[in-house]
């Protein structure tokens, strides 16, 4: 039996980076493949290429043993192929029945194209109906949970005749019970004989519904597992399995836990994405504690509940026994407690403004006197940070646009490090930046701890966290699944906590 | 200063072109008319510009003038209080509702446009009801001679408001250009995330442009006032808010926020009010004379927006020969997490 579908020796290079290297996938008719891998180990760029979002530089798609080109979604839904992305692309401003046949509503009146509402209303209806939904086609939207607005969305690919439905991290956002029905919704489309391709994290889900799981790392394919073989172990050593690089190791283990692990201690927070798990870590003086877990575990609300950008339901947070009120960055700031963004380019630097307004920008009223700006100290302030961190820029006087990604990050640093800081967060230091200022910033990470500076990094580059920690708190799912030593880090171990499993 | 630079050379080629056809533009007389319009425009449209730097807009300019002309008529001529009390109640007046504005834009999070729309609506209703309707003037007070002076008078033949304005302009560039306050402001008009993740309390930094728009707006109503010298419920002050914005806008003013400067806000002023003095002195029909500031608007800031995409490409082709890789390559990371594998729900 030829597969419905079979993508062959696929490769896809950005400037610099492989991201996908002969990377093969077969699917046949109605069978449930797993893909899963890391984050960055490529299942994405794999499903785009499919879902005719980007195209491949190398390799070839065969569908029912046809050579095909996709060039574009429309071009995928053309062939049945159908792309349910995470972000929900639903049109909340219109009723279920005119999202379920958008674009294909049935019209009436001749060359008026009129739709043809009783139709539309009555296919509708009788795909929910066949999708075990107890939903009226003329409900509005926004008035279904996120679930059902899901399921709406699946009923759209339906009704557009998908055979191969790609399902992107489906569950990320549902309860358990919706994440059951879901699953059995999944279930009964193989009996209908509609191919899924299924990404998830959660492996658990994997276990039950898979037929087949192909695994993905570092943009290869590094196997497979038969439904019989497909267990939650073998998934995660598959999925990571890989020496650590050196290059660490020079840079991480000072080790200090000076004046124990709560010298920043984060009692009990509680963020208002994650109103029911209360999150409690300390951090010593000089610690550098790792924040590892997969995207969206709530790690970045963590650091924001902390720096006071985002409201919190509960806080209880103290520095050096001192509890602290942050309530907003200012607050944040008085104290000595700073963060360094995700997104640099919309949270961490006014990238229309100088390397020298972004540096002196929090500190301002040090560099004035009755309100006005002492521009001379505010610009040896700048030069001297841009010289004592090597920021590569002709001047302090250019535009921080104008600087490659790792030097904007070192001019994010910048700002913090004329102010003396006393906790230091990190929300992924690294992304998208070359490895000569990786391994700059880590060096800085490093020094700023063997200061005494308390530092929290978030990432979720795996040999990243393991490399610049002394201590990982691993996050699921918007509370602490466990804390692990530097003699208990292995990349099994985060994956075990990170996907929900038991800490051995 | 490219920006100002731009519409200096426009405003100079203008005057020349109408001094050529109708050297009466040259006389005395009517460049010191010139310049009390100049400065009585001037001075408001400085408080909007500001308002625009934070990304916000101020539509209620004209009304609150409105509003402020018969209140001081009225405080004056029938409520009998003093001149000092009198002016320093439409400062008041015009900074409290200008408070309000802010607030409701920075707390309760509406859209500038709507409450300032509203507050267009509500002072120029207000003003009627509380006149009956009636035209307010100052009869014969006295010890109105110094806000007479202010409105008419001239100081070594230079008209008050423009000496006024020039004043002011220099205050509001130290403060623009110069202080911490302005830095605050262009940070959070250009990037608000950015500018609270730096500290900044931004509502406060927005609040007070308005209050500042307001403070402005109090100043020039009392010119105005005086310089018509009576007040209209129904009329004064109509569509003044345009001129503001206008003058912003021709300035370099972006109405995304973040761009601007005190030069290009006056330079724009004046422009605007060239451009009326020009339909009077060519002869064209008064009737045309908004067709005309709407046509001139147009094509300036699109001659504007031409020149500086067209420079930003250059650069662009720069920064890409002179950059190394990192800058140019998606990250295989951000790449996946964008397209969703991740389990990272929309923000």
């Amino acid at each position: 039996m030829t597969p419905v579908l079979e993508m062959s020796a696929i490769s896809k290079r950005f400037p610099g980076v492989v991201a996908l290297e002969q990377v093969n996938l077969e699917v046949n008719s109605a069978e449930i493949v797993a893909l899963i891998g890391e984050n960055g180990a490529g299942k994405s760029t794999l499903m785009k290429i499919l879902g005719g979002v980007i195209q491949q530089d190398a390799g070839s798609i065969r569908l029912d043993g046809e050579q095909i080109e996709i060039h574009s979604p429309r071009e995928a839904s053309a062939r049945r192929i159908e792309f349910i992305h995470q972000e929900l692309s639903v049109l909340d401003n219109l009723d279920v029945g005119a999202n379920i046949l958008l674009r294909r509503e049935p019209t009436k009146g001749g060359w008026l194209k009129l739709i043809d509402r009783d139709k539309l209303y009555r296919e509708a209806d009788a795909l929910l109906a066949k999708l075990g939904l107890d939903i009226s086609s003329r409900t509005p939207l926004v008035r279904l949970s996120l679930a059902q607005q899901q399921l709406v969305e699946i009923a759209r690919a339906i009704s557009a005749g998908a055979r191969i439905l790609i399902m992107d991290e489906p569950t990320s956002s549902l309860t358990l019970t919706e994440t059951r029905r879901l699953l059995e919704i999944v279930k009964d489309l193989k009996a209908h004989d509609v191919s899924i391709i299924y990404i998830s994290h959660r492996l658990h889900e994997i276990e039950e519904i898979g037929d087949r799981a192909v695994v993905l790392r570092d943009g290869r394919n590094v196997g497979e597992l038969k439904r019989s073989e497909i267990n939650h172990d073998r998934m995660v050593r598959m999925m990571v399995g890989r020496d650590l690089k050196d290059f660490f190791k020079s840079a991480s283990g000072s080790g200090g836990k000076k004046n124990g692990q709560d010298w920043f201690a984060v009692r009990r927070l509680r963020t208002t994405r994650y109103p029911n798990h209360l999150v409690s870590f300390g951090v010593g003086r000089g610690e550098v504690l790792g924040l590892a877990g997969l995207v969206g575990a709530g790690r970045s609300e963590v650091a924001r509940a902390i720096f006071g950008v985002d409201a919190t339901a509960e806080s209880d947070i103290s520095l050096a026994g001192k509890p602290l009120h942050v309530e907003s960055p200012q607050d944040a700031i008085k104290e000595g407690i700073y963060l360094v963004p995700e997104d640099r380019r919309t949270s961490g630097l006014i990238v229309d403004f100088t390397v020298r307004e972004n540096v002196s920008l929090p500190g301002l009223d040090r560099y004035a006197t009755a309100g006005l700006i002492n521009s001379a100290k505010e610009r040896a302030v700048a030069k001297q940070a841009c010289q004592s961190i090597n920021i590569k820029a002709s001047s302090p006087e250019m535009k921080t646009a104008n600087l490659s990604g790792g030097n904007q990050q070192k001019v994010v640093l910048a700002k913090w490090l004329t102010l003396s800081p006393k906790v230091l967060i990190f929300d992924e230091p690294t992304r998208g930046i070359d490895v000569g200022a990786k391994s700059e910033i880590y060096a800085l990470i490093r020094k700023l701890a063997g200061e005494g500076v308390s530092i929290i990094a978030i990432s979720s580059e795996m040999e990243e966290a393991l490399g610049i920690s002394d201590r990982l708190a691993v996050m699921h799912e918007g509370r602490i699944a466990g804390t692990l030593n530097r003699d208990q880090f292995t990349e099994e171990a985060i994956m075990r906590l990170a996907t929900g499993g038991l800490r051995e | 200063m490219k920006k100002e630079l731009g519409i200096l050379i426009l405003l100079i080629v203008l005057c020349v072109v109408v001094s050529a056809i109708n050297p009466n533009f040259l006389l005395a007389i009517n460049l010191q008319n010139l310049a009390r319009q100049i400065g009585a425009f001037g001075i408001f449209s400085i408080g909007l510009g500001l308002v625009i730097i934070t990304g916000g807009i101020e539509l209620s300019v004209g009304s609150m003038m409105a509003l402020l002309g018969v209140l001081l008529s009225m405080m004056l001529t029938e409520w009998k209080f003093g001149v000092v009390i009198a002016v320093l109640a439409c400062f008041a007046v015009a900074m409290f509702l200008t408070l309000i504005h802010g607030l409701l834009i920075t707390r309760v999070n509406m859209q500038p446009f709507i409450v300032t729309l509203c507050g267009l609506l509500f002072y120029r209703g207000l003003a009627r009801f509380i006149t009956k309707d009636e035209t307010k003037g100052f009869g014969t007070v006295g010890g109105l001679d110094f806000l007479r002076f202010l409105a008419n008078g001239n100081l070594f033949g230079v008209p008050m408001p423009f000496v006024l304005l020039i004043l002011i302009s220099i205050v509001t560039w130290v403060v623009l250009h110069r202080s911490i306050y302005g830095r605050y402001l262009f940070a959070t008009g250009r990037n608000p995330e950015a500018a609270r993740y730096a500290g900044i309390n931004t509502r406060t930094i927005i609040t007070f442009a308005y209050m500042i728009a307001g403070a402005l707006t109090a100043m020039s109503g009392i010119i105005f006032a005086f310089y018509t010298n009576s007040v209209s419920p129904a009329n004064h002050g109509n569509a003044y808010e345009l001129y503001g914005i206008a003058a912003a806008v021709l300035g370099g003013c972006s109405l995304r926020g973040g761009e601007g400067s005190v030069l290009g806000i006056i330079i724009g002023a004046a422009l605007l009010q060239v451009l009326r003095n020009l339909v009077n002195l060519l002869g064209i029909p008064s009737s045309l004379d908004f067709a005309v500031m709407g046509a001139v608007i147009l094509l300036g800031v699109m001659a504007d927006q031409i020149l500086s995409e067209r420079r930003n490409r250059r650069q662009v082709v720069v920064m890409r020969e002179s950059l190394g890789a990192d800058m140019r390559a998606p990250n295989p990371l951000a790449a996946d997490h964008s397209g969703g594998t991740g389990s990272e729900p929309p923000a």
